[in-house]
């Protein structure tokens, strides 16, 4: 998967809050095979030394760093947090973040627009959480993304692909746009479905991180990923309202 | 043995060694007990099965040793367990947490007001953890200061370096985040917590109430007061208490009980925890200093069972997991 001229193998992205411990979190980044795993910014760990020992343990996974603006209800919020990750992390990279609804904390995608389009215009490469709204994804890619975070349910709430016709239609829309699923991933299956639709990847924090084994259910979501790709690469067959036989009618016997 | 550190750590342990019969003194930078110090921030609950949720089974085992330890020592120990609710639409978090731990009761809303006649009503579900307790942590280090004096133990305020190695004396260094440069591994998890007063509501033990974002605990104290625990923020910056975090704490306590919107705050307060990447404390052996360190939220749960890890290792030379012998002579 190419997103911003980088190359990721594994199409599986990591969220890092809500681990049992960094320990586990280490382990769970080690199994799932990840190239990417996400940071969340609070203003009062970008002090200096303050939140430096998390960050270390963050560094010291050695994949990509995506630090992202959780939590942040405005646009002015957003912009301060993207500038303070691009210090404490060295990236140009930035999950774009700008919460509509305290409830559902689903996007407020007019804030996200208008704080992508200064994000973009200030040198960063923004992944925008959004909806699974065509317009405004014609409006984020305008602005300057190059990659698309549709939710697939509200954060957290592990209820899997909530609208798949939404997403097929992205995916027809923008054939060429990376589109990562972001969001509302309760079980593997889920993954797997989003890229049987064609999603390029998926990203998951809570499905993982407060799984009772979080290591062991990190190798399942890496496995579904990979067996979703796969299928959505061979060309799954296409459903039929009548049963098919498998086998050959032809030459049964005819028993009278 | 001098033990620096006279946080929560260093006062079991210094009473542990101190009943042992061996010549104690312990050596603490501040001038007293007070808010330099994490432990004078904690809640005091001794919960070993709700804890359960957040590390290993290893805090429920050495948590309830605790337990036992804190209830010969600390008179004002209260012991009428502790209840675990959450509003209708996250019964799921309390149903992960029964999955992941032990030694509780389903209770109905009925259940819920026979214990806390507060509440009655006002939740659907809850899990009761019998054998759990609670004590002042501020309290419980004078008990301990006051125990350890009477066994003819010495306690240096205002003195951080006077504990000196030899050949003859061993030192245990109980310094939390202050160690950091010897212990690499340590980090800081900050945590806030206030202090209310309400004489409308009356608990009669800790009451969490889980929510996916913001877990919150009360604990009754004497007189009205509660207190209401706790953040947990990677940082480790301890100097201010934000306005997001009170509000979430406010809002917690609130969405327990609506009484709470009317409690007087008389308290604050900020501090950092240490802690290891896997969340469990440490005793770290290094020729003739010995670290205890790293119990992230559990310091009065744990401490006591470390002390005495510590002590059977020095005194009796007994080998044990939980020590890691570096350099050790």
């Amino acid at each position: 998967m190419l997103v911003y001229d980088t190359t990721l193998t594994s199409r599986l992205l990591l969220g890092t809050s809500r681990y049992p411990s960094p320990a586990v979190l280490m382990e769970a980044v080690k199994s799932s095979g990840t190239d990417v795993v996400t940071v969340s910014l609070r203003r009062e760990s970008s002090g200096e030394r303050s939140g430096q020992g998390f960050f270390s343990i963050i560094r010291s996974l050695g994949v990509r760093v995506l630090p992202n603006t959780a939590g942040c209800h405005s646009v002015k919020e957003a912009v301060t947090t993207a500038h303070m990750a691009r210090e404490v992390f060295d990236t140009r990279w930035i999950k774009l973040e700008v919460i509509g609804d305290r409830t559902t904390l689903q996007p407020d995608v007019f804030g996200l627009v208008e704080a992508a389009k200064i994000l973009c215009e200030d040198g960063f490469q923004v992944f925008p959480y959004t909806t699974e709204d065509l317009v405004v994804a014609d409006r984020l890619l305008d602005a300057g993304c190059r990659v698309l975070m549709p939710w697939g349910a509200p954060i957290g709430s592990g209820q899997g692909l909530n609208n798949v016709v939404g997403l097929r239609a992205m995916r027809a829309r923008f054939p060429e746009v990376p589109l990562i699923v972001d969001a509302g991933i309760g079980v593997p299956s889920h993954a797997a479905r989003a890229l049987e639709l064609g999603m390029d990847g998926v990203l998951i924090n809570t499905a993982v991180a407060r799984a009772g084994d979080p290591v062991g259910m990190a190798r399942a979501f890496a496995d579904a990923v990979k067996a979703g790709r796969a299928a959505f690469v061979a060309q799954p067959m296409l459903p039929s309202d009548v049963a098919i036989p498998s086998t050959p009618e032809l030459g049964l016997a005819h028993l009278v | 043995m001098s033990i620096v550190g006279a946080g929560v750590a260093g006062m079991t342990c210094a009473v542990e060694f101190a009943e042992r019969g061996v010549p104690t003194e312990v050596f603490e930078q501040a001038a007293s007990f007070g808010p330099h110090n994490c432990s004078w921030y904690a809640g005091g609950m001794l919960a070993p099965w709700c804890e359960c949720d957040h590390s290993a089974d290893l805090v429920a085992t050495f948590g309830e040793q605790s337990v036992a330890w804190w209830r010969k020592r600390v008179p004002a120990l209260v012991q009428r367990g502790s209840l675990v609710l959450a509003h209708g639409r996250h019964i799921s978090e309390l149903v992960s947490l029964s999955r992941r731990t032990g030694r509780y009761e389903w209770l109905d809303a009925g259940g819920i007001g026979e214990l806390e006649p507060a509440l009655a009503n006002r939740f659907p579900k809850g899990l009761f953890f019998k054998d759990e307790a609670h004590i002042d942590p501020r309290e419980a280090l004078r008990s301990l200061a006051d125990r350890f004096i009477s066994l003819g133990g010495r306690i240096h305020f205002g003195a951080a370096s006077a504990a000196r190695s030899d050949g003859n004396h061993f030192v245990v260094d109980c310094t939390g985040l202050a160690a950091r440069e010897a212990l690499r591994e340590l980090r800081g998890v900050k945590g806030e917590m206030l202090v209310l007063r309400s004489r409308e509501i009356t608990l009669n033990r800790p009451v969490r109430l889980l929510a996916p974002r913001v877990p919150v605990y009360i604990v009754p104290r004497p007189n009205g007061v509660f207190m209401v625990g706790a953040t947990m923020i990677e940082s480790d910056e301890l100097s201010r208490v934000t306005a997001r975090s009170v509000l979430e704490l406010l809002s917690a306590a609130c969405s327990l009980h609506p009484a709470f919107a009317e409690a007087e705050i008389l308290e604050m307060g900020s501090q950092v925890r240490p802690a290891f990447p896997d969340n469990m404390p440490r005793i770290t052996w290094r020729r003739d200093r010995i670290y205890i360190n790293g119990f992230f939220r559990h310091g009065f749960l744990l401490a006591p069972a470390f002390a005495r890890m510590a002590a059977d290792a020095v005194l009796s030379g007994e080998i044990c997991p939980q020590v890691a012998y570096e350099n050790h002579a």
